[in-house]
């Protein structure tokens, strides 16, 4: 069990520092020299070198590696090079609002998805199961930000009862921030849980096919009890698996539903890092997304190995 | 296709097809005639913006014309050839990465086995929709850069399954046999693996091809994708996005034909499950 975290950490480490190494090496390949991004077309190779001197992109790509990284660990992400900001704070400002819209967003998944997947796996040979698999099906193939121009169709332009988009901080106004949430985190919700459910059903129909299953159903628990006290912690292992890579793949894909909702989140920060060749600011968003996956992965293993003592076992 | 899993409990009557199965091929089927004819026949041209602008549906214009006065129904059946070419050139680019990976970390030796699902693991890390904007940025906005980011993110999957598809096949005796009898890796790869593992591949790549439509009109919606002036169906919802409440068919036709169509591919993916894999026997 020791030897397992030990191990698991080890590798956790050893993935973070090559992929930092990849994030680094991957932007330079991003056309645009930061120096003249910032002095545009007109410059003198003079004042280019210069500024390319002063940026630090003269040197050596180990050295420029090293820096960088050095920077992070005392949590200096560098200043841009375009806009002349601490890229630190520019981040942490969007992250604020990406938790809150990733938290709340899955949250709203799980809600949906664990009685809509139990529900189709529990009635699965009558016609109900089968509409109920259907739903999550349909959810599945619609793209979020139809599902987002929908609902901001319906629920703000028709009904007016929410407006359309922005965002406020809850500590601002949390009034207005529910209001003004409540559409981008049932699309996030809606669509996530579309995906959610196939797995939850798939995996209470997994368990429900077990011995103890028919035992609790024989012993005369009908089958939603049956399902409840002894299958819905078996089937709980992959789900969270698909909880977890969820979480982390949403990190990106809410920038999507930024973009219909107008939500200053990190996707769109990431957006506008791109258009503007913003290098130090993309590469800083980047290896936040790619870290925050890896430790994900690396807690969902962790939590396999606390639900499910046969994992402790084998090496 | 079913060998490698165990035989099957009972002798039961012979499967028949899945309703999914059916509904997707048809949908499929149906995308793939509208390629089809895209090539010789749309009743205008596409691309051509003319002063007919917003015209409702009629004998001539069977959807009605868009903003720029292009025909609708025109743009449509050529956009199914980018759907087509979008899930083609992001699941082979895929497979094409994956299986070969997955394959040679089960037959490989273990320290390149553990080095290339590490491997595998940090790629996991990478969104398909981070990739591609990096991609966008770093090569200019195209449907292939598009593609080739969204086939690396999906390569993970092909490699994990390849690998346990892998695993299973090498440890029968079959071709415990072909060792004995000398015969290569890359032969008993190629000869004994590929072949038993080629039907959950197939399913795992319908099942894909859903997710890279989704993802080409997402990142069409953000600018991402197919430039103009090659019709899709994700950048003629984003076009229409901005008249929506006036002219809201404009963006319910395309809407309909990218839910229709990864519908149609996951059905299709499902069936081939269901029908295919043993593992589902009891699931449907």
């Amino acid at each position: 069990m020791l030897m397992r975290f030990a191990r698991r950490t080890g590798i956790l480490i050893a993935t973070l520092i090559v992929g930092s190494m990849a994030v680094f090496l991957l932007l330079r390949v991003l056309p645009g020299d930061p120096a003249q991004v910032a002095l545009g077309v007109n410059a003198t190779p003079e004042a280019l070198a210069q500024l390319r001197h002063e940026f630090g992109v003269d040197r050596p790509l180990p050295v420029q590696y090293l820096e960088w990284i050095g920077g992070i660990f005392r949590g200096d992400f560098g200043t841009s090079y375009v806009t002349g900001r601490v890229v630190a704070a520019e981040i942490s400002k969007r992250v604020s609002v990406s938790v809150w819209l990733v938290v709340l967003g899955q949250l709203a998944a799980i809600v949906i998805a664990i009685p809509l997947g139990v529900l189709a796996a529990l009635r699965q040979r009558k016609a109900s199961g089968t509409v109920f698999a259907g739903i999550s099906q349909i959810g599945v193939a619609v793209p979020s930000f139809i599902t987002g121009l929908l609902l901001i169709n319906i629920f703000a332009v028709r009904l007016g009862l929410v407006p359309s988009g922005g965002w406020t901080a809850p500590t601002e106004d949390f009034g207005l921030f529910v209001e003004q949430a409540i559409l981008p985190v049932l699309t996030i919700g809606l669509v996530q849980g579309a995906l959610l459910s196939r797995y939850v059903r798939s995996a209470a129909l997994d368990v429900l096919r077990e011995d103890y299953i028919r035992t609790a159903r024989s012993k005369g628990l009908m089958p939603l009890r049956a399902f409840l006290r002894h299958g819905s912690r078996n089937a709980a292992v992959p789900v969270i698996t698909v909880i977890g890579l969820q979480v982390a793949t949403l990190i990106v894909d809410t920038i999507v539903v930024e973009r219909v909702f107008v939500i200053p989140g990190l996707g769109s920060l990431l957006f506008d890092g791109v258009a503007n060749r913003d290098l130090l600011l993309v590469q800083g968003i980047v290896l936040l997304i790619v870290a925050t996956i890896l430790v994900m992965n690396y807690i969902i293993d962790l939590l396999y190995l606390a639900i499910d003592p046969r994992m402790r076992r084998s090496a | 296709m079913t060998v490698l899993m165990k035989p099957r409990m009972s002798t039961r009557h012979r499967r028949s097809i899945p309703a999914s199965l059916i509904a997707g091929a048809v949908i499929v089927g149906l995308v793939i005639i509208a390629a089809l004819v895209s090539f010789i026949w749309t009743p205008f041209d596409p691309t051509i913006t003319t002063t007919d602008r917003l015209l409702s549906p009629s004998g001539e214009h069977f959807l009605g014309t868009d903003a720029l006065g292009r025909d609708v129904f025109s743009q449509l059946l050529v956009g199914a050839r980018t759907t087509l070419y979008v899930g083609i050139i992001s699941v082979g680019f895929a497979a094409i990465i994956g299986v070969p990976l997955g394959i040679l970390s089960a037959a490989g030796p273990r320290w390149l086995g553990e080095l290339i699902m590490r491997f595998i693991d940090l790629l996991l890390a990478f969104p398909a929709l981070l990739l591609a904007i990096i991609f966008g940025a770093a090569f200019g906005t195209s449907t292939f850069s598009a593609m080739m980011a969204i086939g690396i993110a999906t390569a993970p999957a092909f490699a994990r399954l390849a690998r346990s598809g892998a695993l299973q096949v090498l440890s029968t005796e079959y071709v415990l046999a072909a060792r004995i009898a000398r015969r290569g890796e890359l032969d008993i790869a190629v000869r004994h693996v590929l072949p038993n593992i080629l039907g959950m591949l197939i399913v795992q790549a319908s099942v894909c091809y859903g997710v890279a439509v989704l993802a080409e009109s997402g990142l069409s919606f953000l600018g991402f994708g197919t430039p103009p002036p090659t019709p899709t169906w994700g950048r003629m919802l984003q076009e229409a996005q901005a008249i929506m409440f006036t002219n809201p068919m404009l963006v319910v036709w395309p809407a309909v034909c990218i839910v229709v169509a990864v519908l149609g591919f996951n059905l299709l993916g499902d069936g081939l499950r269901d029908r295919f894999d043993p593992k589902m026997e009891d699931n449907r």
